[in-house]
């Protein structure tokens, strides 16, 4: 039964430097990857390998220290490179270079659906609510939520990513269904062509983002409730699950939309997950200081510098400019038509049809919550999010279960970021909202 | 050029600096003239282009039709009072703009002066809160208050309105309305009476004596009406008409007796998204409905209730506390559905303090500053709603 959900809440930043659609994408060649184990929110680094070992594609770099089934994997066959630590020890990545021998591991001690899943590091692209971190193996998901678009600004198509693979998602979709007591759900765009095998609970979604994110979709569709957990996944991460339950093995490659007003011819490049990032940019421009490298999209990406890596979730990098060399004289008064605003006290949003080229300012001094409302237009859930920042920032945890914490994480406050005129950390809030609760809790 | 003298004087004000002291006040006027080229460093990496600056600085520019009308009527009715019948337009705008400018720049020296000593001391960025505050305050004051009491209430507002608990965004009461609290409450003879809302005396040679022996009455229409007169007059004796009170020309304090400029600030508010359309919406539904049955059930010992609907928003304050006063986001209802409760009970109680209680013939203020309190409650009740609603789904 196909069923649709309209999310009238939200936003879709019109940004400069889209890849043209149906576009075809050009391969690159990786000298280096790196796994980095800030991307896996609730997973701590054990690591297993030491520079110079050789390991062979899908073999574990590092496993989690309380679920030592977990694994970060390698996503090609090489030569370890050297692990990275920070203050304390703590480890921010470990680079491995190729070695171009094709080994694969093959691991077949154990045909348990979840230890498979856990080992293959497939396990850790997935994401929980509560806490929006690793799934604990040791809760039963109530529901599995996939999401087969991507709505963020500039994303890339990800029907394209998984054409050809319908077999693997409906081994995937097999597969996850053995994990959950509940469903299997997968949201596709409104109008998109994917095949969603009967298993399946197929949902359309129309709307801005976040449409996009499996969270909202979840919200909309089966809200998490105190007590209750749910995985979230992308659709390119279900294709992999499925290929690794009919290979034995599965697939690292990815295609990453490299996007951007700086990028001087926005394309799709075809790569590994964990790639140097200047072996997918190439030279980008004489000037690299004032540029921002994202990896990801505008809203929640990570900056990265040229001797950064491609981070999870892998599939899209978007380069703006810095904008901390612009000196803008009463940039509050501004009535130039490349201000980009939500605001209708700009001409740019009354009259404008164009695609903006925002650098990363700030535009504007940090300050308490005064304007009120802001949030609730581009949140398109049952939450009330200014009640829900200042319980976290009070710390008090039965005002956060109450306004629903648990059916949150930190992305779908990436548009609330966005338009507060106080210009909050609203994302880093709620992480660390997210984070002591956990802790008081387990 | 500017930029360049700007940063060579910076050291001067950073830590250590000669002039460390006034560290808050440089930065404040630098990011005045220079939007920060701060850039973000987690979360989202693109910022929308508004920000507080832009916020205040529209409520300020919507206020400016209410300031310029108020200048010309305080010259309007000086002449009229003092039997001046043969002028140019522009005579009463320069004499009600001479009468103004001292009282615009008192609060804001005293105001903002406060504020960049408590930003100093707190070791903050200067927030711009006051800037809408300080030019909200002349304009709802009677022209005739004097210039030290101005001085003295802005100053214990801005003290024990906003600073005490923590600055812009965590006050609990309008700023604005606690100084004229303050001063309605701490100087009821000047604050109120006939001779309170006419400037009485000529200004560097501009505008007459208004001379009340001669039984010129300066009474706002409202006042006229609670002393029990049927009939409106202006200080020349004419009756004022709806139309008269909708343009302005009638006595008041200083920005809020034209109901039309008052109306075109809302248009500007309204479209740029900045006030609440659901408050300023539901506190004209309020005061109609209340205006209404008050006038349904007329009773001689009512005198304000005789008004029509339409009346009682075109007289006094009401309309400017609907659409400036009552949608200050710090202290209204902050939920969707609260804005709504919030605003019809403004205009209610308003039209009610003014109709059934005859000591106060004006309600706007009082009713604001009582839904100011009331707000928090307002507010709990939505967001108890909310959390209801994910308890019995967390049950079913």
């Amino acid at each position: 039964m196909n069923k649709t959900i309209t999310l009238k809440r939200g936003l879709d930043l019109r940004l400069q430097g889209e890849v043209a659609p149906g576009s075809a994408s050009k391969p690159a060649k990786t000298e280096r990857i790196a796994i980095v184990p800030d991307d896996f929110p609730g997973f701590t680094p054990k690591i297993v390998v030491k520079p110079g070992q050789a390991v062979a594609e899908g073999e574990s770099l590092m496993h989690d220290k309380v679920h030592t089934d977990i694994c970060l994997v390698s996503p090609i066959s090489g030569i370890v490179d050297e692990v990275v630590r920070g203050e304390r020890r703590k480890v921010l990545r470990v680079t491995v270079k190729p070695d171009n021998s094709g080994r694969k591991v093959a691991d077949k001690s154990t045909d348990d659906t979840k230890t498979i899943l856990m080992r293959s590091g497939l396990w850790a692209m997935m994401r929980q609510r509560p806490y929006d971190i690793v799934p604990s193996p040791d809760h039963t998901p109530v529901n599995i939520f996939v999401t087969a678009f991507d709505s963020a600004p500039l994303a890339p198509d990800l029907a394209a990513a998984v054409a050809g693979r319908s077999r693997e998602i409906e081994a995937g979709v097999k597969a996850l269904s053995t994990l959950t007591s509940g469903k299997v759900y997968i949201t596709t765009r409104d109008g998109e062509n994917i095949d969603v095998p009967s298993q399946a609970q197929h949902i359309t979604a129309t709307g801005p983002h976040p449409s996009g994110n499996a969270g909202i979709q979840a919200a909309a569709i089966a809200p998490v409730n105190k007590g209750e957990t749910i995985w979230t996944l992308d659709i390119v991460t279900l294709a992999r699950i499925g290929a690794l339950m009919l290979n034995g093995s599965t697939y690292w490659s990815t295609t990453v939309a490299l996007t951007g007003s700086e990028v001087t011819s926005p394309r799709l490049v075809d790569t590994v997950i964990g790639t140097d990032i200047l072996d997918i940019i190439g030279n980008i421009s004489d000037s690299p200081s004032h540029k921002r490298i994202i990896s990801g999209n505008v809203l929640t990406g990570v900056t990265v510098s040229t001797d950064g890596y491609l981070r999870y979730p892998y599939r899209q990098i978007t380069v703006i400019p810095e904008g901390d060399d612009v000196d803008e004289f009463m940039g509050w008064a501004s009535l130039s038509s490349k201000k980009m605003s939500e605001s209708r006290s700009f001409p740019s949003k009354i009259f404008g049809r164009k695609n903006f080229a925002p650098d990363a300012r700030l535009q504007g001094g940090r300050r308490a919550m005064i304007m009120s409302g802001v949030y609730d237009k581009v949140m398109p859930m049952d939450i009330l999010p200014e009640y829900l920042i200042k319980a976290i920032l009070a710390r008090d945890i039965d005002k956060m279960e109450a306004l629903g914490i648990y059916e949150v994480a930190p992305e779908d406050f990436a548009l609330c970021e966005y338009v507060d005129p106080s210009k909050l950390e609203l994302q880093k809030i709620v992480r660390e909202g997210l984070d002591y609760l956990r802790k008081e809790l387990e | 050029m500017l930029r360049r003298y700007l940063n060579r004087i910076k050291p001067n004000f950073m830590p250590g600096g000669k002039l460390q002291a006034f560290r808050s006040v440089f930065e404040g006027f630098e990011t005045f003239l220079y939007t920060p080229n701060s850039t973000s460093s987690s979360g989202v990496h693109v910022h929308d282009s508004i920000d507080s600056k832009r916020v205040m600085i529209i409520v300020v520019m919507a206020l400016m039709p209410c300031l310029f009308f108020g200048m010309y009527n305080t010259g309007y009715q000086n002449f009229l009072g003092a039997g001046i019948t043969d002028y140019s337009w522009w005579q009463p705008l320069a004499y009600g703009f001479l009468a103004i400018l001292p009282r615009i720049a008192v609060t804001y020296i005293v105001g903002l002066g406060i504020e960049f000593i408590v930003a100093q001391w707190r070791n903050e960025e200067i927030q711009e809160g006051f800037l809408v505050s300080g030019i909200l305050i002349p304009l709802i004051c009677p022209i005739e208050t004097p210039i030290w009491m101005l001085a003295v209430a802005t100053a214990f507002a801005v003290i024990f309105a906003k600073e005490v608990f923590g600055g812009t965004g965590f006050n609990v009461f309008n700023v604005a309305l606690v100084t004229r609290a303050f001063l309605f409450f701490a100087y009821p003879a000047q604050m109120s009476g006939d001779k309170a809302f006419i400037s009485a005396n000529p200004i560097l040679g501009l505008g007459g004596t208004v001379s009340y022996s001669d039984g010129i009455s300066g009474a706002t229409p409202l006042a006229q009406i609670a002393n029990g007169n049927t009939a409106v007059v202006n200080a020349a004796g004419d009756p004022v008409s709806t139309w008269d009170a909708f343009l302005g020309l009638i006595p008041g304090s200083f920005g809020e007796t034209s109901t039309l400029c008052i109306l075109i600030g809302a248009a500007i508010l309204l479209f740029t998204g900045i006030a609440s359309w659901r408050i300023m919406l539901s506190v004209f539904a309020g005061g109609l409905f209340m205006g209404w049955i008050a006038n349904t059930f007329m009773s001689p010992l009512y005198p304000a209730s005789a008004l029509t609907p339409i009346d009682q928003i075109v007289y006094g304050g009401f309309a400017f506390a609907a659409v400036f006063m009552a949608t200050d986001p710090v202290t209204a209802a902050r939920t969707g559905t609260g804005k709504y409760i919030y605003g019809f009970l403004v205009g209610v109680i308003a039209i009610l303090i003014r109709v059934y209680n005859n000591g106060y013939p004006e309600g706007a203020m009082l009713a604001v500053l009582l839904m100011n309190a009331l707000a928090p409650l307002i507010d709990y009740c939505v967001v108890q709603a909310n959390i209801n609603r994910r308890l019995r789904r967390s049950r079913a």
